[in-house]
């Protein structure tokens, strides 16, 4: 598994094939969701744009009319600084400046609040009984490579944010 | 909150908060806690949008994730939603409400 590190002011990391592959599917499901899929009924973009106002339906609803065409570009635009920064086809490294970091910081945590929501991840989940349990009942499900992203994704991240804080 | 024992005395009537005229509290934006969002990621957070010092960052982290909320923000609403707004774009969990 590939991590973060610094190098003068740029943020490197190396990516095999595979990773590159995965960072590519997430990013764009991330926009898809942010675009044709944009559905306010879905937990996840509901998790992504919370109510501000829990109690109050209809200041929750100005609050959107005018922060929310913002706030989902923001989001349209991080996930695209993962794409825009990926090797083509094969492996290869990715050389962060500081603004695409913090990009890739924020595009990487919309990915696992997406995944998480659709997971279920619970305060107290444990990631490697979650996955132990997964791949007794079937190795090759779905589930099973869902958890196996979501924890690279928080492992990347967290590598990104300590080369970042360093 | 020194080390010796508190004189026992009757409390001092304080203004209690409801007397205060609701329009004139202030809002806050509050933080929840979520089981996805790093506690380093939470941190950095808080010290990039507020310029909080790490240990005032961390301690608000902590807030939230041992008591599930923390006011992360006081002052007038409309900049209290636009507080929010940038911790949406952060993808924290917050809300508004008037304290």
């Amino acid at each position: 598994m590939s991590m973060f590190r610094r190098q003068g002011d740029r943020y490197v990391a190396t990516f095999a094939v595979d990773e590159v592959r995965v960072l590519r599917k997430v990013a764009s499901e991330v926009v898809g969701l942010l675009t044709d899929g944009f559905d306010h009924g879905d937990p996840v973009v509901g998790r992504l744009f919370p109510e501000v106002y829990p109690d109050d339906p209809t200041g929750t609803a100005e609050f959107r009319r005018y922060t929310e065409g913002d706030l989902k570009t923001a989001k349209i635009d991080q996930a695209g600084a993962i794409l825009a920064a990926l090797p083509d086809s094969a492996g290869g490294e990715v050389r962060l400046d500081a603004e695409a970091a913090e990009a890739w910081l924020r595009a990487l945590n919309d990915a696992r609040l997406a995944m998480g929501v659709r997971l279920e991840i619970k305060d107290g989940t444990d990631l490697g009984e979650e996955l132990d349990e997964a791949v007794a009942e079937d190795p090759t499900s779905s589930r099973v490579f869902q958890l196996s992203v979501y924890a690279y994704l928080g492992y990347l991240q967290e590598s990104l944010l300590n080369a970042l804080i360093d | 909150m020194g080390g010796m024992a508190a004189p026992q005395v009757a409390p001092v009537e304080t203004p209690d908060t409801d007397e205060v005229p609701v329009s004139d509290r202030p809002w806050v934006t509050i933080v929840w806690d979520d089981p996805v969002n790093l506690m380093t990621y939470v941190t950095w957070v808080f010290q990039k949008l507020f310029g909080y010092s790490r240990e005032k960052a961390e301690q608000l982290m902590l807030d939230v994730h041992h008591k599930g909320k923390a006011v992360v923000s006081t002052g007038a609403r409309e900049r209290m939603e636009h507080d929010a707004s940038q911790l949406h774009a952060y993808g924290l969990w917050a809300t508004v409400e008037r304290s």
